[in-house]
């Protein structure tokens, strides 16, 4: 079996914070890290390989030249074979360039019989490319999904709505989006390390995976971002302290009454 | 294309490489100025920050054609039904939709998908609709991505909506992310905020990126439809007209059978008030210490009339509760009357999925919690104190 593993180079968005006097983004000093939800989709992707002999595990993202990170830590972790798609080409893709992006390269490997990507990245946060990157390339997508098992050429997924969940089964090669409770990833281990140290990366351009220059990039993007802002500071209400938790509580109680929510 | 950099105004201040949400620029080691690398998306965002007016957006101007753009008329709400009971976030919909078509001076159209569903008509026009397109086809029985894609994508390249609005549900999210591709078109994710330009007839979307530390404004000034997903929660329901009635357009197509095949639903929330819906809210995080005192929680729950429970990730992650019961970016955005927080500590994640609330409680130990700066009223104490007190006081 062959399993190809989305993934993206993300800031780390929990340190990323707002200067209040400037009202813009401060991202001084945040590192940039595997997106959190991918790992879970890689180790999906592990666990299939320790499960199903002769199963190969192949890592792609598309980023610039320092995503080669995130490669480094997924083979690290025990991926086979990484692929970094990286032109300036693809710069300023939307969702719907990007998932074209990716399928292309995803055509140029050996036949893939599950494509699996991290639920949403926590940057751009659209869950979108998954069910994109599927359609380019003719496959089923089973979104939110949290669990796998595979026989005779088939899969059965269990897929999260927002109320409970619902078993399905699809042909191979198909698509996932893979939630968090899926799995505790892996560490990488020291073996892989060495591997990752070892790794000689080539980025793989536009051209190499034969990508229609007319559907790549910011032109190509039907998206466009006008305007970046801050969210309105949030106002508290009051802040209630130092006073008994019974007189404390009283007090909120008549609070809810006298406004008629309770 | 993107971001252009005038180096010879470029005084490499820096300012600009801090602002980058993507870490796109660079100082070069030579001189300080700045370069630009593939990860710039062209957000804009270190355009305004140059104090030196070195950096400007470029964009090749792909006039689309016009002419092909008018075809384009209406507004479509996809009107999302589980178990043929249409889902509160498409009355949420057509509420917003009814308004910005009206000043696009266009109909309001649902679509409703599905086997055997068409009397969930009746309400959609109640609701606002002017029109209900109908695709009822048995690949469309139960919801899987493909065929679901494949009736709204040829709807749409029949009648030419010109903007497309679906809730940003587990469904929504996962297929029309697939319309978006087949019919070529640009999609917003999980819009808060929505407008319209009249005289352009665009769309305006508004968004949170970054866990919720942005707000991004996108506009699809080249493709239609316009489409984009919508927070659920984030518009209010309108008030149904009774008797309101509209034009059924049951729509014929010949559906692929579904490749993916529904085994088995299971309702994991069934004994439980879901927190998606809710009117009352008590949530607990890691302060709550253990799933033992969720039951303190529901306590308070029960006291106030009946509430559903809520959960930070913290405390999901801890393996406290289900994850069906989180809220925040990564579980469910809720908008109920009373929001009380207990032990939680307000992080950006958290508040991005109950800042809507009416109103909203928090009790939390330390005075300095983020939670207290977007709460109404918050005690400062020990929860296993104050909730106790708290039913008492309710109860009375
Ligand atoms: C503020 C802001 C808002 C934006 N909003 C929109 C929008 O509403 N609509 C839109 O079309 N575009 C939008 N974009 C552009 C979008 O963020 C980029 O296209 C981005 O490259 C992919 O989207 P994402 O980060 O949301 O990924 P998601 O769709 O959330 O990612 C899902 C999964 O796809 C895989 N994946 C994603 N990107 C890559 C990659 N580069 N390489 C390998 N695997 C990958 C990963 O497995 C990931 O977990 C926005 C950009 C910005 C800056
Ligand atoms: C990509 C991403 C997505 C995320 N999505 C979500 C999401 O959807 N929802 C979510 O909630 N989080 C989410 N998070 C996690 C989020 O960043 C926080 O880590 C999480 O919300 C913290 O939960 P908490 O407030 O329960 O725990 P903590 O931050 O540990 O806070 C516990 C609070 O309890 C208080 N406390 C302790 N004991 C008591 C007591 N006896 N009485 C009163 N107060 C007490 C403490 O003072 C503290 O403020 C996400 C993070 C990432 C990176
Ligand atoms: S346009 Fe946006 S992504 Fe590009 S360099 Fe400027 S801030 Fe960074
Ligand atoms: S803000 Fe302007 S002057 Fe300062 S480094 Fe950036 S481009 Fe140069």
């Amino acid at each position: 079996m062959h399993i190809v593993v989305c993934v993206k180079q993300v800031p780390n968005t929990t340190q990323v914070r707002i200067n209040p006097e400037t009202n813009t983004l401060v991202r001084d000093g945040v590192e940039s890290i595997l997106n959190p939800f991918d790992e879970n989709a890689l180790e999906m992707a592990l666990q299939l390989k320790e499960k199903h002999a002769g199963t190969k595990v192949t890592v792609l993202t598309m980023g610039p030249p320092q995503a080669a990170e995130v490669l480094k830590e997924a083979v690290g972790r025990g991926a086979d074979a990484v692929v970094l798609l990286c032109d300036r080409a693809f710069a300023g893709s939307d969702t719907w360039a990007t998932s074209y992006a990716l399928s292309t390269a995803i055509r140029k490997l050996e036949p893939a019989d599950l494509v699996l990507f991290g639920k949403q990245a926590i940057d751009g946060d659209t869950a979108q490319v998954g069910p994109g990157v599927a359609d380019w390339l003719g496959m089923p997508c089973i979104a939110y999904a949290r669990k796998i098992e595979i026989a005779d050429g088939r899969a059965v997924v269990e897929r999260a709505f927002e109320d409970g969940y619902e078993k399905l089964e699809t042909p191979l090669p198909c698509a996932l989006t893979v939630l968090k409770e899926a799995n505790v990833p892996r560490m990488a281990s020291l073996r892989g390390k060495m591997a990752a140290k070892k790794l000689a990366l080539q980025p793989t351009t536009a051209e190499a995976v034969g990508a229609d220059p007319a559907k790549l990039g910011l032109n190509a993007s039907p998206t466009r971002v006008v305007k970046i802002f801050s969210p309105p500071p949030k106002t508290g209400g009051v802040k209630w302290q130092g006073e008994e938790p019974a007189v404390l509580a009283q007090r909120l109680a008549d609070l809810l009454r006298e406004r008629k929510l309770i | 294309m993107g971001l252009k950099i005038d180096l010879d105004l470029c005084t490499g201040c820096g300012a600009c490489v801090a602002v980058c949400p993507f870490c796109a620029l660079a100082q070069r080691a030579a001189d300080g100025k700045v370069e630009v690398n593939e990860a710039c998306t062209a957000c804009g965002a270190c355009v305004d920050v140059c104090p030196v007016g070195a950096l400007s957006m470029e964009v090749a101007e792909k006039k689309a054609d016009a002419a092909a753009l008018d075809a384009f008329r209406g507004l479509w709400v996809f009107a999302e039904q589980r178990g043929g009971k249409v889902q509160e976030v498409a009355f949420e919909l057509l509420g917003e939709g009814r308004v910005l078509a009206d000043k696009l001076g266009v109909e309001l159209g649902a679509v409703l998908l599905g086997h055997q569903v068409q009397d969930c008509a009746a309400t959609l026009f109640e609701h606002g609709a002017d029109k209900v397109y109908v695709v009822d086809h048995p690949a469309l029985a139960a919801y899987t991505a493909e065929p679901y894609s494949e009736a709204m994508s040829a709807l749409i390249r029949k009648y030419k909506p010109e903007v497309v609005l679906a809730g940003a549900t587990s469904m929504g999210r996962g297929f029309i992310a697939r319309v978006a591709i087949q019919v070529n078109a640009g999609l917003t994710a999980d819009c808060t905020e929505l407008g319209v330009d009249v005289d352009q007839r665009l769309l305006l979307q508004t968004r949170p990126a970054f866990g919720g530390n942005i707000m991004a404004c996108i506009v699809c000034p080249d493709h239609r439809p316009q489409m984009a997903t919508v927070r659920p929660k984030v518009f209010k329901q309108p008030a149904p007209t009774a008797g309101r009635t509209g034009q059924l357009v049951a729509e014929k197509l010949d559906l692929k059978d579904p490749v993916v095949k529904v085994l088995e639903t299971v309702n994991a929330m069934q004994n439980e008030v879901n927190v998606a819906g809710a009117e009352f809210i008590v949530t607990g995080g890691r302060g709550v210490g253990g799933p033992e005192n969720f039951k303190l929680l529901a306590e308070l729950a029960e006291a106030l009339g009946g509430a559903a429970i809520g959960a930070s990730r913290a405390a999901v992650d801890a393996g406290w509760i289900s994850s069906f019961h989180q809220v925040g970016q990564t579980g469910k955005t809720v908008r109920p009357k009373i929001y009380i927080a207990c032990g939680v500590s307000g992080q950006i994640q958290h508040l991005v999925g109950m800042n809507s609330s009416d109103t909203i409680i928090a009790i939390n130990k330390d005075p300095d919690a983020p939670i207290f700066g977007v709460a109404d009223v918050g005690i400062v104490g020990d929860l296993f104190q104050v909730v106790p007190e708290l039913i008492q006081a309710l109860k009375k």
